[in-house]
């Protein structure tokens, strides 16, 4: 019941947050400030993760093969495919959850505990569009995270591969340009934008329904770091097996 | 004036407010008193319309609160100020961000009148130099000024008090106490205290409501609470020895 109880209440937070906009002068700026703290913020460790993930994945790539018929390209084709299909999209979702699903729900739910949000409400002012609806504008532009982990995560596997030693330059471009299906690039980023959409709202509602002090924040921010994870996951299968399936 | 009519409201089979009826007059401080868990909190948050009740009445000036549309509610809440107990600042905002958020919310004033405006408030609660701290910078006296300052700058006709001078010394509690007083005389606004603070009580009571177990247990102002023979407003408000000699004292001169 209780289940079905926050199902319910998560999708009229989603509706009360397309529902009486905050004015536009005060929105801007609260999208403005998201921008920095939920897509400039995370730059830094995006691109640190993705570059040596890339690496490690053609390094192992590499190492596990051992038949000489198998062509040496397929280091950098290996490495593209992970990292476009799943590296980017997915894993970096679920580092995101942590980094900035965390953020989003102890921020709310300390303003709830402070009694801000109270505030918010007592002055009339839609309290979910004022802080969940800016989180979902500045997370619009997640795709851009992901181009970036994308590039630096094939960039990050060419680096290992040629001055790792296992593999040439050239090889490696070639097996990142062979058999390169656009539609992949789309499935990417459809799936990035539902991610994002999750990103925005799952941990906004962990946040904002909270009850109790400190203690109750900092197990809000657990149970919302696992729960964005797990529903990060089942759209994935779901994506996955209806648009490539 | 605010009016409630035979107020009742229930947390599942646990009932809070059991009919109550009082009024609070414009222009005059109204304190409600009682002991925690008697229904203080929960009757402010009905007057504010931050919890729904099963059965009664709210009216302000003799509209009643069930019965307004959206956008009569959106209306009434403009021309709310409330200062809650923590204070509630925001805490990503300095102080002078903190006092003109109602006026860029609601107004549409430049700049520089928002500005003019928060200064004539930081002024009035005597936090000239305030404007770039941040809430954090502030102590909770400091902090409960810029709650009052933020209630008053879009110039309410309500304001709502949720234990404003809890956690605070009591020289500071009486700066608040009089400065809330100052200013309900002076903007003849309708306010209503939230409190369990007997010198608020004895300071500022033009009207007391004084709450039991959900129920209206008594109602009068600070005069008439000395002269009352109920038990339970007596045992609550002179509970200290402090506050029974002050009674009997004043007994004995007005005899």
């Amino acid at each position: 019941m209780k289940y079905l109880h926050n199902i319910g209440t998560y999708f009229i937070m989603v509706k009360d947050m397309f529902r009486k906009p905050t004015k536009w002068s005060v929105m801007k700026t609260l999208i403005l400030k998201d921008i920095d703290d939920l897509i400039i913020g995370s730059l830094g460790i995006v691109a640190f993760i993705s570059f040596f993930v890339g690496g490690v994945v053609a390094i192992q790539t590499s190492l596990n093969i051992s038949n000489p018929l198998i062509p040496k390209y397929l280091v950098g084709f290996a490495t593209r495919q992970s990292i476009i299909l799943e590296f980017a999209p997915t894993f970096i979702s679920i580092i995101m959850a942590g980094k900035v699903g965390s953020f989003i729900t102890s921020s709310i739910g300390t303003m709830r505990v402070t009694e801000q949000i109270d505030a918010l409400e007592v002055m009339g002012i839609n309290a979910i569009n004022y802080l969940v609806f800016p989180k979902f504008i500045a997370l619009t532009l997640y795709p851009f995270i992901i181009s970036i982990a994308m590039f630096l995560g094939i960039l990050g596997g060419l680096a290992a591969c040629v001055y790792g030693g296992y593999g040439t330059f050239e090889d490696y471009i070639e097996g990142v340009r062979i058999d390169f299906i656009p539609f992949h690039m789309a499935y990417a980023f459809i799936k990035t934008m539902a991610f994002a959409f999750i990103l925005a709202t799952i941990p906004s509602f962990y946040g904002y329904f909270m009850k109790g002090g400190a203690l109750e924040v900092g197990k809000a921010s657990t149970t919302s770091f696992v729960w964005t994870s797990v529903i990060i996951i089942l759209v994935n299968y779901l994506i996955t097996s209806i648009l490539l399936g | 004036m605010i009016e409630v009519k035979d107020l009742h409201k229930s947390f599942g089979s646990n009932k809070i407010l059991k009919g109550i009826s009082t009024s609070f007059d414009t222009g005059k401080t109204n304190l409600i008193i009682g002991q925690s868990g008697s229904g203080k909190t929960v009757f402010l948050k009905c007057l504010l319309g931050l919890y729904d009740f099963e059965q009664g009445e709210i009216t302000y000036d003799g509209k009643v609160l069930s019965q307004m549309s959206t956008d009569e509610k959106r209306n009434l809440r403009a021309k709310i100020g409330m200062v809650f107990q923590g204070s509630a600042l925001f805490d990503s905002m300095t102080i002078a961000e903190n006092v003109m958020f109602p006026l860029r919310m609601f107004t549409k004033q430049s700049r520089s009148e928002m500005q003019d405006r928060v200064d004539v408030v930081l002024n009035r609660v005597n936090l000239q130099n305030a404007h770039h701290k941040m809430p954090s910078e502030a102590s909770g006296g400091m902090q409960k000024r810029v709650a009052i300052a933020r209630a008053i700058v879009n110039n309410p006709k309500y304001l709502f008090c949720d234990e404003p001078n809890s956690g605070l010394d009591p020289k500071t509690a009486i700066v608040i106490d009089n400065l809330i007083q100052e200013i309900t005389d002076e903007f003849q606004i309708t306010t209503v205290i939230n409190s369990h603070d007997m010198n608020s009580v004895m300071e500022i009571g033009e009207k007391i409501v004084f709450l039991k177990d959900g129920i209206k247990e008594w109602e009068g102002s600070k005069d008439s609470i000395f002269k009352t023979d109920n038990e339970a407003v007596t045992n609550f408000v002179y509970s200290s020895e402090l506050f029974k000699k002050v009674r009997r004292m004043y007994i004995e001169e007005n005899e």
